[in-house]
């Protein structure tokens, strides 16, 4: 029997990977010692998974991270300050079962919204940031996720600051109806105000960015980014196949897709990413600052 | 009436379409103008330019077809990208002249499909949006019929928005809510119940400014009511300094949606 010792970090690759092939054909697996990669299949060390960003270290996919894990690899330690943390929904349209949904989703996800706005430097180039959050209703956008965002981009309007914004989401939350809806118009009216002042906006679309976030300020930025074979698109992929009764081709709407198609800038793997906004950020700082 | 019989009634095959609108308020003043420049001429979009009594408007519809043949033709008012990028066209074009801009809305959606979502559907709806917050002429928009989600709300970033009586206008259709939320289709009439879809529900959300009141057989009274009102409104809009027109604007959108708690008064009890 398999026991997890710490000495398994240790031993050479090539044992790990058979140890790899050995519990796939074993039914036990200890408890979050390992992950079995969705795309490859091969098992992967929680450890070296979190060592590599969450990124397969076989085949290289990336695997859906939240927030704060996505704040922690991007900024420079201890510079995120949080804006408008305590901001949550509540009940407006007395949509039935959605307060006990909203709360399920505080508790699994550890947030008040589906996104979390702050200020914070990224190689000491001061940026405000709004990162979604894709365990949270899957990162759908409701009234707060829309006022949240608005107040992000009024504050970088003020201040002068450039935005960044990580985007995943499912699209806008149904339970806030026609509100959540109008987040779309009051967003891109924030974003608007921003770009006409001159000032720089990143997006970064992630595994999925649909429906009314792709509709408004996912799609708005300046530069946009994604993150290797993430699903971008308007409709998902089963609202599309249900309308024209046909298989989708493969890769449609994946990032690489929608690159080919000239809507993103560039794909840009996790381990990159600073590093790539970094140069961004800088390449758009005034002479005197830099 | 419920909300199903209203969004029953918004979809009638016999209910007046863009082009109804178009042909009663603006008779043969309109000059209808095609074309994105940049793919194609999405015809589940009308638009063109046109007089409404003695004044230069451009005129913009979402048409779904009169009848099957024209429903087909029309995509059954579904529009591609190209359709949003020939609205936006004509917005701009109507900026450089200063003509109002005003926009009829009758759609169960944008379209989803291979081409549409090649061609940036989503791209083309939030390009809209976010030019039309700037747009420095006046806009109206009317909700005709069926105000589809993102579809609907790339012509209706609007100085005000107007809806007629059996009208709807909602995130997302009945069916589809039915299905997701509780996989049943059987609850459509419940789910548009509580999408609080209706033009009464989105007058006291503060989402439109105005109801306009349908007479029995949608006729004549009904146009020429419409056709002075939006005369006056659009006037009135003209007048007004540009950018206090555009605070105006993008303060209609943003009060919407503040009606949120802060964590600490958040109810804790959830029955």
């Amino acid at each position: 029997m398999f026991t997890p010792d710490i000495f398994n970090f240790m031993k050479p690759k090539n044992e790990l990977e058979k140890q790899g092939e050995w519990l796939e054909t074993h039914p036990y697996v200890p408890d979050e010692l390992w992950v079995k990669c969705p795309s490859c299949k091969n098992m992967l060390l929680t450890s070296d998974l979190e060592d590599n960003m969450k990124v397969c270290s076989k085949c290289g996919h990336h695997f859906r991270i939240n927030a704060r894990y996505r704040i922690n690899i991007t900024v420079d330690d201890g510079t995120f300050e949080e804006m408008d943390s305590e901001l949550t929904s509540k009940n407006i349209l007395d949509f039935p079962d959605y307060s006990q949904k909203l709360q399920k989703a505080k508790i699994s996800s550890c947030e008040n919204e589906s996104v979390i706005c702050g200020t914070a430097e990224i190689d000491r180039s001061r940026t405000v940031i709004c990162v979604m959050d894709s365990s949270f209703m899957m990162g759908s956008m409701g009234t707060v996720t829309g006022e949240k965002i608005t107040r992000a981009f009024e504050y970088a309007t003020e201040n002068s600051l450039p935005v960044i914004v990580f985007a995943v989401s499912g699209g806008a939350r149904m339970q806030e109806g026609i509100l959540s809806l109008m987040q779309m118009a009051k967003t891109s009216g924030a974003v608007k105000r921003h770009s006409d002042k001159g000032l720089l906006y990143i997006t970064v679309l992630t595994d999925p960015t649909t429906g009314g976030v792709t509709a408004s300020f996912a799609m708005e930025g300046d530069i946009i980014l994604s993150e290797p074979k993430a699903l971008i698109g308007f409709a998902g992929p089963r609202v599309i196949e249900q309308t024209i009764r046909q298989k989708l081709p493969k890769d449609f709407q994946t990032a690489e897709f929608v690159l080919e198609k000239g809507f993103i800038d560039a794909v840009v793997s996790r381990k990159d990413m600073k590093k790539t906004l970094s140069e961004l950020l800088k390449l758009h700082e005034k002479e005197g600052n830099r | 009436m419920s909300a199903i019989d209203r969004v029953n009634a918004a979809r009638a095959n016999n209910r007046p379409t863009s082009i109804d609108y178009i042909t009663k308020i603006f008779g043969d003043s309109f000059f209808e103008l095609h074309g994105d420049r940049r793919f194609g001429d999405d015809k589940a979009i009308v638009s063109g330019i046109a007089r409404l009594n003695g004044l230069p408007v451009t005129v913009i519809g979402i048409e779904k077809g009169r009848n099957l043949n024209e429903r087909m033709e029309r995509n059954f008012g579904m529009a591609h990208p190209e359709g949003y990028r020939k609205a936006l066209r004509l917005m701009k074009q109507a900026e450089k002249f200063r003509r109002p801009v005003i926009c009829f809305v009758d759609t169960s959606g944008a379209y989803c499909g291979i081409g549409a979502e090649e061609r940036g559907q989503g791209q083309a709806i939030a390009e809209n949006l976010m030019e039309m917050m700037t747009l420095k002429t006046p806009i109206l928009s009317i909700l005709i019929g069926e105000g589809g989600s993102g579809g609907a709300l790339a012509l209706a970033v609007a100085d005000e928005v107007w809806m007629l009586e059996n009208a709807v206008y909602s995130v997302i259709s009945p069916e589809g809510c039915a299905s997701i939320l509780w996989k049943d289709a059987a609850k459509t009439a419940e789910a548009s119940e509580c999408l609080k879809m209706t033009s009464q529900d989105l007058f006291s959300l503060g989402v439109i400014e105005r109801i306009i009141r349908e007479p029995k057989d949608l006729d004549s009274k009904l146009f020429d009511g419409l056709k002075n009102l939006i005369s006056q409104t659009v006037r009135k809009k003209l007048e007004q300094p540009v950018d206090t027109l555009l605070d105006n604007r993008y303060n209609r959108f943003r009060r919407l949606g503040q009606d949120f708690v802060t964590q600490d008064d958040a109810p804790t009890d959830t029955e």
